[in-house]
């Protein structure tokens, strides 16, 4: 870990207005998350950590504070700005992959550099095959989204976040949707890309998920409860192995 | 964000959804279809009328006696008998936008050749007659002026006649035929004409030199009607004046109110014909324009149906980098491929069906460039009015619910 924050945000605030009740879903939160972390982001539902990964990802600005991404004052962007930010410094994983039915995973992975100039056919194809060798389903690029199992679409969804080589990859819920075995497989990729250097904010509500991270943000009430460094995380390879082996159907 | 890759995403997600894709141009290809169709028609409908009136030359301007005044009796127009072969002389040596100008005689006859006879009408005129009525003879020659001058026998006879009198494809070139009594050779016969816009029989005539018919059938000495050619079209109303003054001044009348003559113009019938085939035109387009609009909010329907049913997807685009615009351009560019694939599509098929209809009603078609560049156009427009609406939706949407939405 080094000292440059990917993420450095100082008394974030964020309320909705429905009609009269005014809800404050983020009270001051100051958050940093440097280079190569890997960090869950834990809490009850409504508890802020929604909002945070919203405004983290800039889909959503805050009420007031501020927010630097990568060294940008991300509130001084406007809208089509923070959608080449979301572009180039952000990878999304989402709880239900959204990948787009009836295309190819390779295409699904091309999505994002479809909307970066400067890429163009030729390297797009390239580095889309690169980002699913990197999760392990090169031999199924051509395969639609309803022909992979749950884990595999996850992990599609994992290339498409990585493939414009963002500065951080953010998971909202990534195994939500997933059975414990799968669920370890997607963890075992993002503790790979993390090995190699990707910098990993990950909302999940399950502590056995979080146990897998170096560091775990705990949000209560719309502000950070409990920050704490994960003392020995657990290995995804090794946890897979003691699962016991997969039932076979026939 | 390039072009290109907008044009392949618009491109891919057509191709993901085929009956989808279909259905919308659906609309589009009637739409254009019809309009093809509806203006071939219309557009085949006037061009007919107008060459109807232009086999009797366009330019054409056709001088009538008035009525003969017996007693205070008054009998038809062009029955008076006041009109004369000077006068024809003095319009030919006076008016300066004449091209061309026949004096007519008029009668009809009973005609003989071995057993067979005809009844038909004798119209006596000079070499110039053919260059106004735009006639052609393809099978033998026109008389000469000298052979007019010295009321020579000879006569030009029509597809009908030959028909009637000699049988159907027979040479009757060099064949003398009778006319009440007095032999004619037939030098010459008309091209085939068909019948007028008014259903009389052109070809069921015969031609003769002016004074054979004026002196050696009907013995007379004044002329049925003048016609004559203007230089073009557009002096036509001048050589009109021009003709009107001459001819007061011969006949030595001051007030044109009581001018013992008429003149009319061709374009003046053609005209009123033209127009009310032009507006038959406009109207089958209107109708044929209405279907393409109803086929553009089909294109509006279905684009909203589809922005609900993919907001998760544009919420996932926005995420991963879409402008507002982007998504705008996409939607727009997914309306305007269907809307010009439907056009294309639509072209063909309006091409088809005109000509079938051609084929089945017999109604003459043209399908003009113009009319194929309208379809295509309003196909495109449409396309962009009614996709307009749908993409902007989609691109107002936040990325946030976009996201959420189930």
């Amino acid at each position: 870990m080094n000292d440059k924050p990917v993420i450095e945000t100082r008394d974030l605030t964020k309320t909705y207005t429905m009609g009269d009740i005014v809800v404050k879903a983020l009270r001051g939160t100051s958050l940093k998350i440097y280079e190569n972390e890997f960090v869950a982001i834990m809490g009850p539902s409504g508890s802020g950590k929604s909002t945070i990964m919203n405004i983290l990802g800039c889909l959503d600005v805050a009420t007031s504070g501020d927010y630097f991404l990568d060294g940008i004052d991300v509130k001084k962007n406007t809208a089509n700005q923070l959608a080449d930010l979301r572009n180039q410094k952000i990878g999304f994983v989402f709880q239900a992959y959204n990948l787009l039915p009836r295309t190819p995973a390779i295409e699904n992975v091309e999505l994002p550099m479809l909307y970066n100039p400067n890429i163009n056919a030729k390297e797009r194809r390239e580095r889309a095959l690169e980002a699913l060798r990197s999760v392990g389903l090169l031999e199924r690029a051509a395969s639609m989204p309803n022909q992979l199992s749950g884990g595999q679409q996850q992990r599609v969804a994992i290339a498409r976040a990585i493939v414009n080589d963002p500065v951080l990859i953010l998971a909202d819920e990534p195994t939500g949707n997933l059975d414990t075995r799968t669920s370890f497989e997607v963890m075992e990729i993002f503790q790979k890309m993390n090995a190699l250097g990707k910098t990993i904010a990950l909302v999940t509500h399950e502590p056995d998920i979080a146990e897998f991270t170096k560091r775990n943000v705990h949000f209560r009430d719309g502000s950070i409860f409990k920050d704490e460094m994960v003392a020995n995380p657990r290995n995804a390879t090794e946890e897979l192995k003691k699962l016991p082996p997969k039932e076979i159907t026939i | 964000m390039r072009f290109s890759n907008l044009i392949k995403i618009a491109y891919r997600s057509l191709m993901k959804n085929k009956l989808r894709t279909i259905l919308t141009m659906i609309g589009i290809i009637i739409g254009v279809a019809s309009i093809v169709t509806m203006m071939g028609i219309g557009e085949g409908s006037s061009s007919s009328i107008k060459s109807s009136f232009s086999s009797l030359g366009v330019n054409a301007i056709m001088i009538m006696p008035g009525a003969q005044n017996n007693g205070g009796v008054r009998s038809d127009a062009g029955t008076g008998q006041n009109m004369t072969v000077e006068d024809a002389d003095a319009i030919r040596e006076f008016c300066p936008d004449i091209s061309a100008l026949s004096p007519i005689v008029r009668t009809s006859a009973q005609t003989v050749y071995g057993s067979q006879n005809w009844h038909t009408s004798i119209f006596g005129v000079n070499t110039e007659y053919f260059t106004v009525r735009n006639l052609k003879i393809p099978k033998g020659t026109c008389f000469t002026m000298a052979e007019n001058k010295s009321s020579a026998k000879v006569c030009i006879i029509g597809e009908t006649v030959v028909t009637n009198l000699f049988g159907a494809g027979a040479n009757a070139l060099g064949q003398t035929i009778r006319i009440n009594k007095i032999p004619f050779r037939v030098i010459g016969i008309l091209e085939k004409k068909g019948q007028n816009s008014f259903g009389q029989d052109q070809d069921d005539v015969i031609l003769g030199p002016f004074y054979t018919v004026q002196k050696r059938m009907l013995g007379t000495t004044n002329v049925g009607q003048i016609i004559a050619s203007s230089t073009n079209e557009k002096v036509t109303n001048k050589a009109v004046d021009e003709i009107t003054e001459i001819l007061m001044q011969r006949h030595k009348i001051l007030d044109p109110e009581d001018a013992d003559f008429t003149i009319r113009t061709q374009s003046e019938i053609s005209n009123i014909f033209g127009s009310i085939s032009t507006v038959l035109g406009v109207l089958l387009t209107i109708m044929a324009f209405i279907s393409l609009i109803v086929g553009g909010i089909g294109i509006m329907n279905i684009m909203l149906v589809s922005i609900t049913e993919r907001t998760r997807e544009i919420g996932l685009r926005m995420a991963i980098g879409a402008k507002g615009k982007d998504i705008l351009l996409q939607f727009l560019i997914e309306a305007v491929f269907l809307s010009l694939i439907g056009g294309f599509i639509g072209l063909g098929l309006g091409v088809l069906f005109s000509n079938l209809v051609g084929l089945f009603a017999g109604w003459p078609i043209i399908i003009t460039t113009n009319s194929v560049i309208f379809a295509f156009g309003s196909a495109t427009f449409i396309g962009i009015i009614f996709g307009y609406l749908p993409a902007r939706k989609a691109a107002h949407m936040r990325p946030i619910e976009a996201l959420r939405y189930e």
